[in-house]
């Protein structure tokens, strides 16, 4: 490989380069924008902001009907990520574990839940939580999230467990361990990556998702996301904060994906690279 | 593994099954309901029995919307599997570079669906927008909102832009679990760069390509909130995918019978997708953890 490549090597990186400032065109402008004012959007052509400024964020940051769709999605993303993960952990541990009855059906039926159109559950969910009052309500979304998000969960961590020889239960069992005992002391630091990752793509599917979310919220859940739409109809188009917005949306994703780099793929196939 | 039987499991499984359960089967039940009856709006429901589902299956509004679809996934797998087959090959194996890679690749895959719409409505727009305004420098006349071809290139630009780096990681995943020796041996026996990828490389991304497929098909088939927020289903109905226009049916018009009919025809679209992706990720090359050998 060696040999055959040294002639390459010389032009090999210029692939993922193009391809990453392909990536990163869209977000630099969306970076480039936040920082001017609306007139220097609307009137110059600049690569570089003019005169940078902050305003944009601090309308953000100011502004309860913005900053409380941030605290919004942070409130129920992060309820419906400690649930999923939680009802998971046991849920998975049993699919790696043990057959019983059904085990294959419930397996395929959580499967086709991670893989239902949004569109088709929007408008049945909507009436079933109206019938318990919780429209409007963090708790809400959360629990409607948890259809493709515990399914996610069970998945990734089943395929983490899969890899944990049945050896270590069994031996922990002769040495007295109760399950419970077993299960926390032992088992969960042995995949905790595991836990992490299914706890990140939790959270990133019910970041990324809208429709639902805002299916059911009005004002007191609002999620970020859907007061950014509702900002492009009605408010005259303010593109910097527009763009503001955008760029605080990015930041957690950003931030959190350095953690599971190594086992993003495998998350992305659900556990099984 | 070899698992024991154990119908106590079951006890590990409930809460999943009952809080997915709450979430997937009573809101399908009412989708069901409504798809067999007729209402006059005032919450009485007539009988009409296969009536909406005949009429969805007839409609050419349904078939155009579906034959959109198909034809938006089959592009979008035409360009992001070889696409990200090649970034992959690309990639470096080890040292600095292979986070900070891996980083920026996976940095759109994490950014909120109605956010990428956003950024590329900025970003096409020739007023404001990077693109919009260096086509338009060049003299080429784009505008995605009015134009339906211009508005299909720019969702399927969208898309490659936001999902490629799902295919590149899979498969980068499975280049680096290739161990060494095999590229010696290719080494040794003189083969070409073509050779070691028909016959190691290919063979060992298999799986993970299979699963990039499938995903990317699935996913691609339920695509929604982007078009939505860039297009809004438009020009005319150019880009009305079968969620933008099951939720123009549903919420838009309040059609709830001919709604209901389709997302149960829609459903079991999917129920026949997730089978195969069931069946692949489940049998395919499990029992042989080192993936196929040979010319897979």
């Amino acid at each position: 490989m060696m040999s055959s490549q040294t002639s390459k090597r010389s032009f090999k990186w210029l692939i993922p380069t193009i391809y990453i400032i392909f990536l990163m065109l869209p977000i630099y402008w969306l970076i480039n924008m936040s920082f001017k004012t609306n007139q220097e959007i609307l009137s110059t052509f600049t690569l570089f902001p003019a005169e940078p400024t902050l305003r944009n964020y601090a309308v953000i940051f100011s502004d309860a009907s913005w900053y409380s769709g941030y605290i919004n999605s942070m409130i129920y993303v992060g309820l419906n990520t400690v649930i999923s993960v939680s009802v998971a952990l046991p849920a998975a541990y049993a699919f790696s574990r043990y057959r019983f009855l059904g085990d294959k059906h419930l397996f395929f039926w959580l499967l086709t839940n991670r893989m239902a159109p949004p569109a088709v559950f929007a408008l049945p969910f909507f009436q079933l939580y109206s019938a318990f009052g919780l429209i409007d309500t963090h708790i809400a979304v959360a629990l409607a999230h948890c259809l493709f998000n515990v399914p996610l969960a069970v998945w990734i961590l089943e395929g983490f467990m899969s890899g944990v020889p049945k050896e270590i239960d069994e031996t922990a069992y002769l040495d007295g361990y109760s399950f419970p005992k077993f299960f926390v002391k032992i088992f969960v630091p042995l995949i905790a990556s595991g836990i992490g990752v299914a706890a990140f793509f939790c959270f990133m599917f019910s970041w990324v998702e809208l429709l639902i979310a805002r299916t059911l919220t009005v004002t007191a859940a609002k999620p970020i996301a859907a007061t950014m739409t509702r900002t492009v109809s009605a408010s005259g188009l303010d593109w910097g904060v527009l763009a503001a917005a955008g760029v605080l949306t990015i930041i957690p994703g950003a931030l959190v994906i350095y953690f599971v780099r190594n086992y993003i793929a495998k998350g992305f196939a659900l556990g099984r690279v | 593994m070899n698992k024991t039987f154990n119908n106590k499991a079951w006890f590990f499984v409930l809460p999943v099954f009952f809080l997915v359960a709450i979430s997937a089967i009573i809101p399908l039940m009412t989708v069901v309901n409504y798809s067999v009856q007729d209402t006059f709006g005032n919450n009485q429901f007539f009988w009409a029995g296969t009536e909406w589902f005949s009429d969805i299956l007839s409609s050419s509004r349904f078939h155009n919307a579906l034959i959109r679809n198909l034809s938006f996934s089959f592009i979008i797998l035409a360009i992001e599997i070889p696409l990200g087959i090649i970034v992959a090959l690309a990639m470096p194996r080890k040292g600095i570079w292979v986070p900070v890679c891996l980083i920026l690749m996976a940095l759109p895959l994490l950014i909120p669906w109605n956010v990428v719409g956003t950024i590329w409505q900025v970003f096409g727009r020739a007023d404001i927008g990077l693109l919009g305004a260096s086509l338009a420098a060049l003299g080429i006349e784009y505008n995605y909102a009015q134009n339906a071809i211009d508005a299909w290139v720019t969702i399927v630009v969208m898309d490659v832009w936001h999902w490629t780096s799902l295919v590149v990681l899979l498969c980068y995943a499975g280049l680096v679990s290739i161990p060494e020796a095999y590229y010696q041996a290719a080494r040794i026996d003189g083969a070409s760069r073509w050779k070691v990828f028909r016959y190691i490389q290919l063979p060992k991304m298999n799986r993970v390509l299979l699963i990039a497929v499938l995903l990317r098909f699935m996913d691609s088939f339920m695509i929604y909130t982007e078009p939505f927020v860039l297009t809004g289903g438009g020009p005319g109905n150019a880009t009305t995918f079968l969620s933008i226009d099951l939720v123009k049916l549903a919420i838009g018009q309040f059609d709830l019978g001919p709604a209901a009919a389709m997302s149960i025809v829609y459903f079991l679209i999917i129920l026949l997708l997730s089978w195969v992706f069931y069946t692949v990720m489940t049998n395919y090359g499990t029992d042989k953890p080192d993936g196929g050998t040979g010319a897979g």
